[in-house]
């Protein structure tokens, strides 16, 4: 349906800084995406995620550090020379335009000829499902129809890039992960190269290519989500997604990592951290049946049930080991697991694989 | 059975709930009592003893004359025409002035907003009289703008400043100034930044931003001050009184005169009645083309 298909550009940003006075939005942040990626941004709000979107859209300009698309270096380019696309957290539609006026502007300030940009401008209202609405003020349509609006409005000039703030954050829990999906099959059909700032962890996980952790305007991590969810690389991403268990390791005398008197992993080579965390996500924990035979693929956990939750598809358990520390696990409701079985205050031992053992630099956060 | 009682619930839910609705509404009108005993005694009374009067002639019966007059008379239209001339331009010149003010103040770091709007204010707090009078010190003859720009060699002959239209546009203007600024600020400090963002985002230049985005989402508050600046302009009586020099009528000078000169109280009225009449029909007009609520209000 859209005829020229954008040649998409991959973006570089290299030692990003920007200070606002002694707070550091960016700290020297790097970040390369590839030419047709979707690149997430995920972090809490304050994290300099949106600054960093905005450094690359040229809205603010950093203090150093250097931004490319492609081959060419757009550090000091003003915004509307660098013909990305952007969707804003509010939409940012023009109020005193109709939907096709919306759509058309910039057409209209490329010059486009008029039957073309008909013809694009309609195109991409089809690709949003909103071809009906054209004519349509923009204080008529809907929460979601908006997005459309200023989705549409993002790519129908074939952008090379395109950058969404949080585009989702304002509609209802249904209606975005339907766009969450929509987006995805839009960005496959697209191909352009997406650079996507949200605080929700699922969202990021669902639509990426890739993540990129950041907090305290530092990349934490940048990985795909798998790796992302399944390796994380220090205690803030551990924390922050995912729920974890974090539990604080002694070492043998060979510098090995113990716990509870087994030792579960060699000193990890090349960090210089002195402590180390064991991060364990619920869902990865098992019970265990009493007459069961001791694995030695598989880590032991003894405690009381300090708390159960029944949540629908779900339970969610917190448990107290003999050593004080805290482990939350998620147990599977089917029928076959004896959720029902349970109760606070009881006895029971759980069990992780060895190889779904995270461990991580540092304490807990 | 079960569904009866339900119903019967509900009704007797549903009356009390109107009961309480009457009593809150009652309330609500009790409270505006005050307000509109105000109103009825300073507008509505004399409006409409005024209205009575304008319908009398000088021995009390009812008659026309009063407003036969001002269709024969030549000079009635010639003052309408004034006022309506003199508002007109006073509200277009404070609209060039204005517009790049506002503009100027919606553009800045919030924290020096309050100094300059000071200085748009600080003359609005001071006397009427007393910014009219100093604005004659500064204009006439041998005032100081005169003074000052024969000394530099601007000009070699004192240019009439006072005591004309010129004059009297100079006070309007600077007098109405604020009542035009403060409304297309706040229209202008309404508009979404990001908004101004995403055009330049989508390939527009600074200069397309403003007029494509800017200007269009700041035109209601253009008109909002407009029509306040238009509306009392056609009523204004010191500034062209004193900077005007008699050379400029408007109808409320008109109006003076008549009561001074000939203590005609039924003339006086006719007129004051015309000019709230012809002030209704701007303002009806200007709602006919726009959404006046919006604009006086800021709803959408």
């Amino acid at each position: 349906m859209v005829s020229d298909r954008p040649a998409s550009l991959s973006i570089s940003v290299t030692e990003l800084t920007k200070s606002y006075g002694n707070f550091y939005a960016l700290n020297a942040v790097s970040i390369d995406v590839k030419a047709g990626e979707f690149l997430t941004l995920l972090g809490p709000s304050g994290s300099g995620k949106t600054t960093l979107l905005m450094a690359i859209a040229g809205f603010n300009r950093p203090d150093s550090g250097q931004i490319c698309f492609g081959d060419s270096d757009v550090t000091l380019m003003p915004p509307h020379q660098r013909g990305v696309g952007m969707v804003f957290q509010n939409y940012a539609l023009f109020p005193h335009m109709s939907v096709f006026e919306n759509v058309a502007f910039p057409l209209k300030l490329r010059k486009i000829a008029t039957q073309e940009k008909n013809q694009k401008v309609m195109d991409a209202l089809n690709t949003v499902q909103l071809s009906d609405f054209a004519n349509r003020r923009i204080d008529q349509l809907s929460g979601g129809q908006r997005q459309r609006v200023a989705l549409a409005r993002a790519f129908v000039f074939g952008p090379t890039i395109l950058l969404m703030d949080e585009p989702l954050s304002a509609l209802d829990k249904k209606l975005r992960e339907e766009m969450q999906i929509e987006l995805k099959q839009l960005h496959r059909k697209l191909g352009v190269t997406t650079v996507y700032v949200t605080h929700d962890q699922r969202e990021a996980l669902t639509m990426s290519d890739r993540i990129a952790v950041i907090n305290d305007g530092e990349v934490k991590q940048i990985g795909t989500p798998r790796e992302i969810y399944n390796r994380p690389a220090n205690s803030f991403v551990a924390s922050f997604i995912g729920e974890s268990s974090f539990i604080p390791l002694a070492r043998d005398a060979k510098g090995g990592l113990v716990y509870n008197g087994v030792t579960i992993a060699d000193m990890p080579s090349g960090q210089s951290a002195k402590a180390w965390s064991l991060v364990i996500r619920p869902e990865r924990l098992s019970m265990v049946a009493a007459k069961a035979k001791i694995q030695s693929s598989k880590l032991y956990f003894k405690g009381i049930i300090t708390e159960l939750v029944y949540q629908g598809e779900t339970a969610l358990m917190m448990m107290e080991t003999g050593d004080g520390e805290t482990l939350i696990a998620r147990m599977n409701t089917r029928s076959g697991d004896d959720i029902d079985s349970l109760a606070e205050g009881q006895n029971i031992t759980l069990s992780i694989d060895k190889k779904d053992i995270i461990i991580i630099p540092g304490g807990a956060t | 059975m079960a569904k009866g009682d339900q119903n019967s619930r509900g009704a007797l839910g549903a009356k009390q709930l109107r009961a309480a609705e009457r009593k809150e509404a009652a309330m609500l009108l009790a409270l505006t009592i005050p307000a509109i005993i105000v109103v009825a005694l300073i507008i509505i009374i004399p409006v409409g003893w005024l209205f009575s009067l304008s319908f009398l002639d000088e021995t009390g019966q009812f008659s026309l004359a009063n407003y036969q007059k001002m269709i024969e008379y030549k000079s009635y239209l010639r003052v309408f025409r004034t006022t309506f001339n003199v508002s007109f331009l006073t509200t277009f010149l404070c609209i060039l002035i204005g517009y790049p003010l506002a503009y100027f103040l919606s553009q800045m770091p919030r924290k020096y907003v309050g100094l300059f709007m000071l200085t748009v204010l600080l003359p609005f707090w001071t006397s009427l009289l007393v910014r009219t009078y100093a604005w004659l010190v500064m204009l006439q003859r041998n005032g100081l703008i005169n003074n000052f720009a024969i000394d530099l060699g601007i000009w070699d002959t004192p240019i009439k400043l006072a005591h004309n239209l010129n004059g009297t546009l100079i006070g309007m203007v600077h007098i109405m100034l604020p009542f035009l600024v403060l409304p297309l600020y706040a229209a202008m400090q309404r508009i979404d930044r990001n908004t101004l963002q995403a055009a330049a985002n989508l390939g527009a230049t600074p200069i397309q931003t403003f007029w494509q985005v800017f200007v269009p989402l700041s035109l209601p508050g253009v008109v909002a001050g407009s029509l306040i600046v238009f509306v009392l302009c056609l009523g204004f009586y010191v500034t062209p009184a004193v900077l005007g020099g008699g050379k400029v009528i408007m109808v409320s000078m008109q109006i003076t005169a008549i009561l001074e000169d000939q203590f005609n109280w039924g003339a006086a009225s006719a007129l004051g009645v015309v000019l709230l009449v012809a002030t209704f029909a701007v303002l009806a007009l200007a709602s006919r083309f726009l959404k006046l609520d919006s604009v006086m209000f800021g709803r959408h």
